[in-house]
């Protein structure tokens, strides 16, 4: 085995490979494997962020939820407050309603009362003339005693 | 093959080690080991070129993640050690590691596998380039013995291939140390290292020139080394008949390794070179 011809025609084969290989081969693989590494690492920042703006929107979330519960909360208390006040105010309202009605009835009760005392006083001088009508077996003047009836009536 | 009949053990060996040829002399051209050189080399760049043309940004394929993988490793050692930005060393790297692995993975292939078809072929195409001495042998001789079955398919246990690497590789360095340094600034560091004196300037030429020469030879000289003695090893393997099964099993086994990684240290070697011819020292 010499040293012939071969070594040029392979030195001039690796000439032509190493170009081609300069020209069509490289360029599109590395860009390609750059490009992709450049877009996985964009997605990656992406996924980053996106996951931050998902944290902040939990928090987000959580802080409306508090507040929506703290505001709920004062709602119902204040719910509370106003039925309890109400709830009292009619209780007094009913109360003194219910007071007044007694007191009417009271006043009533006694105007009755009176009245039926009233009656009864004019009912019973009517009954002692009538007695004392009989008692004495004569006509008697009721207007002439009727002085002694009203002291008969003022003594019941 | 057992040798046997016509064939001796010798005459089998050098028909393995000799090559098709045309041409007489220094002019004569190794036509097994260039072609298919060049044929696995048109491979690598049609196939890688194809991979290339198709790649995606988006999930890359099967084939184009073995591919990018290859490329991704080459960008790898290129950038560990050669720090200059440079859009030729990337390309070169990638061409010598994929056309060296190509041309050593044909060791793999039974070493009488290509010679027989070729011969078999030669013998029904061109029956009349039998030799003369030849024309009694059996047939299996016959094909063995006519022209076309000198056949090598491993290129790189050829020496022309591996120097002619080399050689590509030796121009690279020159290259280099002329566009980063200029052409004085290359003179003076061949003339002016190791001992920067006037007086010193014949000795230390010597001493560079036989460091700058030493660089391609032993790069060459490494690739051929080894693998032509791996192949030799499979020659004879070949020469034991049946009990060649698992010896070849083995040897081919082992020499994965070798195939790869001489491809990897002529790449990696090539890298240093070129960046040591690019940097100052």
């Amino acid at each position: 085995m010499d040293i012939n011809a071969t070594l040029i025609g392979q030195s001039i084969a690796m000439v032509v490979f190493v170009w081609f290989t300069m020209k069509f081969v490289w360029p599109p693989l590395n860009n390609a494997i750059e490009e992709r590494q450049k877009r996985i690492a964009d997605g990656l920042a992406a996924s980053e962020l996106a996951e931050k703006d998902l944290e902040k929107a939990h928090e987000q979330v959580a802080a409306e939820l508090n507040k929506a519960k703290a505001d709920a909360a004062e709602i119902i208390e204040q719910a509370r407050k106003r039925a309890t006040k109400l709830v009292d105010d009619e209780t007094q309202r009913g109360q003194e309603e219910r007071e007044k009605i007694i007191a009417s009835g009271h006043a009533e009760i006694e105007a009755e009362r009176n009245r039926a005392r009233e009656e009864l006083r004019k009912q019973v001088a009517i009954l002692a003339v009538a007695g004392a009508e009989k008692i004495i077996q004569r006509e008697v003047d009721a207007a002439k005693q009727s002085d002694i009836v009203d002291k008969l009536v003022a003594e019941l | 093959m057992a040798a046997n009949g016509n064939i001796t053990v010798q005459g089998y060996i050098n028909h393995h080690l000799t090559d098709m040829t045309v041409g007489e002399g220094f002019w004569a051209i190794n036509l097994g080991a260039l072609g298919w050189s060049i044929i696995l080399g048109s491979l690598f760049v049609i196939s890688f070129a194809l991979v290339g043309r198709k790649a995606t940004t988006g999930v890359p394929g099967k084939f184009q993640c073995f591919v990018e993988m290859i490329v991704e490793f080459v960008s790898g050692s290129v950038r560990e050690t050669f720090h200059t930005k440079d859009r030729l060393i990337a390309p070169v790297a990638l061409t010598i590691f994929m056309w060296i692995f190509l041309m050593n993975l044909m060791k793999l292939v039974p070493v009488d596998w290509f010679p027989t078809i070729a011969g078999f072929f030669g013998l029904l195409l061109n029956g009349s380039a039998l030799p003369e001495y030849a024309q009694n042998y059996s047939y299996l001789e016959q094909i063995m013995s006519h022209p076309w079955s000198y056949l090598k398919v491993a290129p790189t246990t050829d020496i022309n291939i591996a120097m002619g690497l080399a050689l590509g590789v030796f121009v690279l360095i020159l290259g280099y140390s002329i566009r980063y340094k200029g052409v004085g600034g290359f003179a003076k560091e061949l003339s002016l290292t190791p001992f920067n004196h006037w007086s010193l300037i014949p000795f230390n030429l010597v001493l560079e020139l036989v460091q700058l020469i030493s660089k391609p030879v032993s790069l060459g000289l490494r690739l051929f080394g080894n693998l032509y003695a791996g192949e030799v090893i499979f020659i004879l393997i070949a020469l034991v008949g049946l009990g060649q099964l698992p010896l070849h099993f083995a040897w081919a086994v082992f020499h994965i390794m070798v195939i790869l990684l001489q491809a990897f240290i002529f790449m990696m070697l090539t890298i240093v070179y070129l960046s040591m011819a690019a940097e100052d020292h």
